[in-house]
């Protein structure tokens, strides 16, 4: 099987996935419930922070915490300037403001992730995951004190622990972001997921893409080949950081209010376990975890008090029945079949592969 | 096939150089690839490598032999930068190797391969040479998102080149297969290429014919040889395989406890009684002289 013909209907399916699911949802859009309209942004939103997750999680092989860190710099930089163009310059221009502020917050969450990654990529494993975890924390609270006010004409008001601003407060410290002009739109949030499909899809078929992985699989085999291992993983690193900001700002500009503590240490989590639910390392399995797990608790709201225990245990059930030979052999059969190849060839070709590992 | 290699051996001549070593006389005229003078490392207050002095030719086969933990590879983590060394200077086509790292040591031409293959297991194996191939054809981080003209030409490049230096060992039909899964002499012969994917000046192998059968082993001198030819590169390798050793290598390099015990060729090598005295202990005159046509072979 053509390496390069399997790539090719990997990435044809998740695009087509994704269109298709678009597609329905706008033409069925009216018949859907008030419930599972509202989580349609949402979605979007997490897909992307999964996908863009992935990219340093599967891709560059780093354990990140601090996803969600990333997504309220985006989301808080995209309200503010959201918030300073409407009130500030007057400009009601829904779309341009929301395209403006889905940029700005992908620009400050890249920057911020390449500030950060400057120490945290020299660590390794547990290390970084940890350091992470703190960056996700410090960046939540210092948010928790920042109170920023617009004044008309374009004047913005910064302050620490002081709320006495002049003008409009943006930004009102633990309270957060409030009376936010919603101009999120689904259009919008699928355009995003297309665009952090493409820019991680493309990427990894692409010479960065294949020295990310290089450093990934084998850090020292990759330095000795000249891969200046620190630029990959920062690369990698800012990429997915700046991607996050972007979903943040759509997702913060899709609420009338936000407040700080909204993105709390186990956002993140839920984000890795959407990557690990997916697969580590398949973009296809990210985007369809983030849409299941994203519906799921919404679905068990019915259950009040017991939808976290109830959301654990399907989590630990689907992770033990996606692995049974079972459906492994399904999945191998619809694979098989997508690659014009008979399925019991494919499994085959499995065990080929399997002894020739062995063998050493 | 071993025999020519064999007679190939014998037309080489040695030639003394300045301090204290020999290259091929094809060699004299032309810059040394390598000129090591008094490289030391220690660890903590263990010496490693101590007074370490070698020079390459430009189209040389060296080898560096020695019991086990002797140094060699040591020596070749210092080539390559993976240690600073503590004293002495390490000198490539001519450069000062001083204050450089592991990448710029790859872009000055010097390329490697592992006594523990490392591959990137997971990819395919045209995937493995394309990253050896890293900066050989470059281009853009978003040339590659945007699928830019740039890609398509430069990715069809890649391709080629990946190919054509896979075909070296035969292996243009394994593109597709997984690296980790090919068996183990393959394995090692794709460390090769990758290594070769970088154009290099000079190739260090290390321990290349490890868990290979007699018939790999003689398939991997003569490849090694017409790498050589072909390149017109150096290569300096590792190996415990004596048959290996004193078939293709020109001029030998004995290490034991961190010093040069010995250089020249393989028959002043097999010769030396120092040598037979670092692999077999000391014996009593007759047997060392007995032991002594087979020593290095053991």
């Amino acid at each position: 099987m053509n390496a390069k013909r399997k790539k090719l209907i990997y990435n044809s399916v998740t695009f087509g996935l994704v269109i298709l699911t678009y597609v329905l949802c706008s033409v069925f859009y009216k018949d859907m419930s008030r419930a599972l309209r509202g989580q349609l942004i949402p979605i979007c939103c997490w897909i992307v922070m999964a996908v863009s997750l992935n990219l340093v999680v599967g891709i560059s092989g780093e354990l990140s915490l601090g996803h969600a860190g990333f997504m309220s710099i985006g989301a808080f930089t995209g309200i503010i300037l959201s918030g300073w163009m409407q009130k500030g310059f007057l400009i009601e221009d829904e779309t341009l403001r929301l395209v403006l502020a889905i940029v700005g917050g992908g620009l400050l969450a890249g920057i911020f992730g390449f500030l950060i990654g400057i120490p945290v990529l020299r660590l390794r494993g547990d290390y970084l995951a940890i350091v992470t975890l703190a960056f996700g924390e410090i960046i939540r609270n210092v948010l928790n004190c920042v109170y920023i006010s617009v004044e008309e004409g374009g004047g913005l008001h910064f302050g620490f622990i002081q709320p006495n601003l002049p003008g409009t407060l943006l930004l009102n410290g633990p309270n957060g972001a409030v009376s936010v002009a919603k101009i999120s739109t689904f259009l919008c949030g699928f355009i995003l997921v297309m665009l952090a499909l493409i820019v991680v899809l493309n990427l990894m078929n692409s010479r960065t893409g294949r020295a990310i992985m290089a450093t990934r699989d084998n850090r020292i085999a990759a330095e000795s080949v000249g891969i200046n291992v620190t630029k990959y993983k920062m690369t990698a690193f800012v990429t997915a950081a700046a991607l996050a900001g972007m979903a943040g700002a759509l997702f913060g500009l899709n609420y009338s209010t936000l407040i700080p503590g909204k993105f709390k240490f186990d956002q993140s989590i839920n984000v890795l376990v959407f990557v690990v639910m997916g697969g580590i390392g398949n973009t296809l399995g990210s985007v369809i975890s983030a849409t299941v797990l994203t519906i799921l608790p919404e679905m068990l709201r019915d259950f009040a008090d017991y939808r976290m225990l109830l959301y654990a245990v399907l989590l630990i059930l689907m992770m033990l029945l996606t692995n049974t030979p079972v459906t492994r052999a399904f999945f191998g059969n619809i694979r098989g079949m997508l690659t014009r190849r008979g399925p019991q060839e494919h499994v085959e070709a499995n065990r080929g592969t399997g002894k020739g590992g062995g063998a050493k | 096939m071993s025999e020519t290699i064999r007679k190939r051996n014998q037309d080489t001549k040695m030639v003394p150089v300045p301090s204290t070593s020999i290259i091929p006389e094809r060699d004299i005229d032309k810059m040394p690839v390598l000129e090591c003078k008094h490289l030391g490392i220690d660890f903590g207050g263990l010496t490693a490598v101590e007074d370490f002095n070698l020079i390459i030719g430009k189209t040389e086969i060296a080898g560096l032999i020695g019991p086990n933990g002797a140094g060699k590879t040591t020596v070749f983590n210092l080539l390559t930068k993976v240690y600073e060394p503590t004293r002495g200077s390490v000198m490539i086509n001519g450069i000062d190797m001083h204050g450089m790292d592991t990448v710029d040591a790859s872009r000055h031409g010097i390329a490697r391969t592992f006594q523990n293959i490392r591959l990137f297991s997971n990819m395919t194996v045209e995937d493995n040479v394309r990253i050896g191939l890293h900066n050989q054809v470059r281009y853009g981080m978003l040339t590659g998102i945007l699928r830019l003209p740039g890609y398509w030409k430069k990715e069809r490049e890649q391709h080629e080149k990946a190919m054509e230096l896979l075909s070296l060992f035969g292996m243009q039909d394994m593109g597709d297969m997984q690296a980790g899964s090919l068996p183990y002499g393959a394995q090692r012969r794709l460390e090769i290429v990758r290594a070769l994917a970088t154009n290099p000046s000079l190739l260090l192998l290390d321990e290349p014919a490890a868990g290979m059968n007699p018939h790999e082993t003689q398939e991997l001198m003569d490849n090694i040889i017409k790498i050589r030819d072909q390149f017109q590169i150096a290569v300096m390798l590792i190996e415990h395989d004596m048959n290996l050793v004193m078939g293709i290598c020109e001029g030998i390099c004995v290490l034991n406890y961190g010093k040069i015990i010995a250089k020249g060729t393989a028959e002043e090598i097999q010769r030396n009684p120092v040598v037979i005295e670092a692999y077999l202990g000391k014996q009593n005159q007759a047997e060392a002289a007995e032991a002594g046509k087979e020593a290095p072979k053991a």
